[in-house]
């Protein structure tokens, strides 16, 4: 009961009057008010929004759903009706006592016109669509046609409209305006202010959303070019997003750049690991190596938005010194290579014969749950002492938390981490110090950030060590098992606020290492000879039917977006 | 079950063989003096139809610029996968001026094209052509994969005579 609720919380809306509008001659009921982009107080429904909830699409450029309305690039003109009123301002009726409609004789832009009872929108007739026509040919009379070179082609609204609304030919014989061409914008950002058509979503968006009002239009006319303002760098953390919402190819990463047309691009749905806030994000990724992230929409996290730290945070993903085998320290002290099957068993054999209250467990709040789980269970087996290590940060008032660890959430669920995380690593430290502590098993962490450096762990009897690229810790290793990272597996996070979150699989992991979970299922099986659970959704359920926290919510459950908890 | 069949009996003309000889050498004589129809390959070589598709090769324009801008349209056309691009990356190429990019790496792996056209008809600027070679010779199959330098090299110039990027 209390998790349909929680689940129910965060998407059920107060019930508010609606009124019947006509939108190309199908009857729809549309709240009379919708709520603000920027600070969510009740304004009227505009007709773009009617328009939408009756299915029907409104050619759009300046006009964004989370942004303040503009209305400028008068792209979602359209002819509408209104009631007839007498002289006295009573509706007229007709014969039969219905209120007459007439159309109205001029157009109005959809992105901006609050929406009357009884309204009729005709987003087809034949002035509708000679106006769409109009207004493409006006906006590429002085774009450059140069989509071969643009790295927006593919995902181009003005393409799309182009071929949509557009003709086959251009009339204009007279020499296009040049403008500025690879403006340096900022220090991720790169401007082509010819492509621009003026739509200043960029502007409302940094102003509005980033709180950094930084850019602007200078000249006039024709002219019109948009700037940053002189000797201050559009630099701030949420630039890129500027990229994603420019319907043109006016804004381009400098990190993306002709690096892949984006129609090679395979998308994969993740969640960003930089920060506990769990942005969601597509990522783009051709034949295993990834190309970029983009925000995914996630009202109940993220809107449509992710900082710019977070989005270029992947390219650790393809370092050539990932490690990719498995390393057993043979008898005169060094890491040699060996296999899954005999570390596994090796591992396996200790751990079966390890004496109570001997045993610490590390696990990095980086992992999934499924595998903080799994470690949990483990841990449990052995009378491990647990723990995990935190990591702080900058944050901000946007997105940006506090928490660099995109897990940690999990870790106190799964019971690896106490509330206080960190704070029995003292207590492990004194331990293998003391001699108290024999085993010490590390799932993705260094541990010389936190004083056990490789004198201390070379005190130990066996120190087993998984993770994804070599460092201090992993150089001690007595068994080194690789790991994945995220984005070459399936799982889940908790985010900061409670919300259960599943990443996908956007590549496969390099030479022979292997997601965390599915060698601790057999590590687990290798220890009692269980057979358990095999796929990651099995493991989930199993999950979230032992963990109160998660309180039975199913795989199926987590759909796109996530489910909340109460944390 | 087996069958025997019986053999026709020769007759007496034609059990002498030498009438069938004299017929024989007839035909091969009249040959001699007819006109010369075998072609001496690889000495002598075909002329080649008008609209002949060979090979897929790259061009540069009258400036020796190379007209491809690396906008992978041609790449993505292919049926068989036979070509593969590398884009030059973000790192801008100043002596390209407004084209801004051209291909870090161009390759076209002759043992996949199946010379379909595809290419040549989807490219945008014009930068790639079936041109007339169709004998492509390699003893490995990594001398088939044709570089950039290759194909430009074997490419050419291209006449064109709307020159698209002349004034930018
Ligand atoms: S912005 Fe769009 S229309 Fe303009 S050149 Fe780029 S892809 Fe083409
Ligand atoms: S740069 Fe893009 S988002 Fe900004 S005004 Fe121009 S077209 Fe609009
Ligand atoms: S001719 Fe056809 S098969 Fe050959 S490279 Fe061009 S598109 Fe590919
Ligand atoms: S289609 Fe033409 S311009 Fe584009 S990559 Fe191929 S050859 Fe180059
Ligand atoms: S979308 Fe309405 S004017 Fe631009």
């Amino acid at each position: 009961m209390a998790k349909a609720e929680t689940k129910k919380n965060l998407e059920s809306e107060p019930v508010v009057d609606t009124l019947t509008v006509t939108v190309d001659g199908k009857a729809v009921e549309v709240p009379k008010t919708m709520p603000d982009p920027m600070d969510g107080r009740p304004i009227p429904t505009t007709m773009i929004q009617a328009c939408k909830l009756a299915g029907a699409e409104v050619p759009h450029f300046c006009y964004h759903p989370k942004l303040p309305v503009a209305g400028n690039c008068r792209m979602c003109l359209v002819e509408f009706g209104t009631l007839a009123m007498d002289k006295n301002r009573k509706p007229i009726v007709d014969a039969e006592g219905q209120p007459v409609v007439r159309k109205m004789p001029r157009p109005a832009i959809a992105c901006a016109t609050p929406v009357s009872p009884n309204m009729e929108i005709y987003t087809q007739s034949e002035g509708t669509v000679e106006m769409r026509r109009a207004v493409m040919e006006f906006l590429l009379i002085n774009h450059p046609l140069d989509c071969p070179i643009c790295d927006q082609a593919g995902e181009c609204r003005l393409q799309e409209y182009s071929v949509d609304h557009g003709q086959g030919a251009s009339r204009f014989v007279e020499q296009k305006v040049h403008k500025p061409k690879q403006v340096d914008l900022g220090p991720r950002i790169m401007l082509d202010d010819e492509r621009c058509i003026l739509c200043s979503r960029c502007i409302r968006f940094t102003r509005d959303i980033a709180g950094d009002d930084a850019l602007g239009f200078v000249d006039r006319g024709s002219h019109s070019t948009l700037a940053h303002y002189p000797n201050r760098p559009f630099d701030n953390n949420y630039t890129l997003n500027t990229v994603d919402i420019c319907p043109v190819g006016a804004l381009t990463s400098k990190d993306f750049r002709f690096q892949m047309r984006v129609w090679f691009l395979k998308e994969s749905s993740s969640i960003c690991s930089g920060c506990a806030t769990g942005c969601n994000i597509t990522v783009g990724s051709r034949e295993n190596r990834i190309y970029r992230f983009t925000p995914r929409e996630n009202d109940a996290v993220n809107s449509s938005w992710m900082c710019d730290a977070g989005r270029l945070d992947y390219k650790w993903v393809g370092r050539e010194d990932r490690l990719k085998n498995v390393q057993v320290r043979n008898n005169d002290g060094v890491l040699v290579p060996s296999d899954w099957s005999r570390a596994l068993g090796e591992i396996a054999d200790i751990l079966r014969e390890v004496p109570e209250d001997s045993v610490a467990l590390i696990a990095s709040a980086r992992l999934s749950n499924e595998e903080l789980y799994l470690l949990n269970l483990l841990a449990g087996k052995l009378g491990a002492v647990t723990d995990s290590i935190p990591r702080k940060g900058d944050k901000d008032a946007l997105l940006v938390h506090a928490d660099k660890n995109p897990n940690m959430n999990g870790a106190i669920a799964t019971g690896i981490s106490t509330k206080r995380p960190g704070s029995k690593l003292k207590l492990i430290a004194k331990g293998i110090k003391s001699g108290a502590l024999k085993t010490l098993i590390v799932f993705g962490e260094n541990l010389s950030a936190c004083e056990m450096d490789d004198e201390l762990l070379s005190t130990l009897e066996h120190l087993i060590v998984c993770d994804i690229l070599p460092n201090e810790t992993t150089a001690s290793a007595d068994y080194l098992l690789p790991g994945c990272s995220h984005l070459e597996k399936r799982g889940t996070f908790i985010n900061a606020k409670g919300r259960v979150q599943k990443f996908m699989r956007a590549a496969e992991q390099p030479g022979d290492s292997r997601p965390e979970w599915e060698f601790l299922l057999e590590l687990l099986k290798r220890i009692d000879g269980t057979n358990g659970v095999a796929s990651i959704e099995g493991l989930f359920n199993q999950m979230a039917a032992d963990v109160p926290a998660l309180d039975g919510v199913s795989w199926g459950d987590l759909g796109e977006t996530g489910v909340s908890i109460e944390i | 079950m087996s069958m025997i069949v019986k053999r026709k009996e020769l007759s007496f003309w034609e059990r002498l063989y030498i009438p069938a000889l004299i017929s024989g050498f007839k035909v091969t004589l009249s040959h001699f003096f007819r006109p010369n129809v075998t072609m001496q390959y690889p000495e002598e070589k075909w002329v080649l139809p008008e609209g002949y598709r060979g090979a897929p090769l790259l061009v540069k324009d009258q400036e020796e610029r190379t007209k491809c801008v690396s906008c992978q349209l041609c790449e993505f056309v292919c049926p068989p996968k036979a070509i593969r691009i590398t884009p030059p990356g973000p790192e801008a190429n100043p002596e390209c001026g407004n084209i801004e990019k051209e291909p870090e790496e161009f390759e076209i792996d002759m043992l996949r094209c199946i010379f379909c056209g595809y290419c040549q008809e989807v490219c945008p600027e014009e930068a790639i052509f079936l041109q007339q070679d169709y004998s492509l010779i390699g003893t490995q199959r990594d001398q088939m994969v044709w570089d950039k330098e290759k194909l430009l090299e074997e490419g050419g110039i291209h006449q064109d005579d709307i020159m698209k990027w002349k004034n930018k």
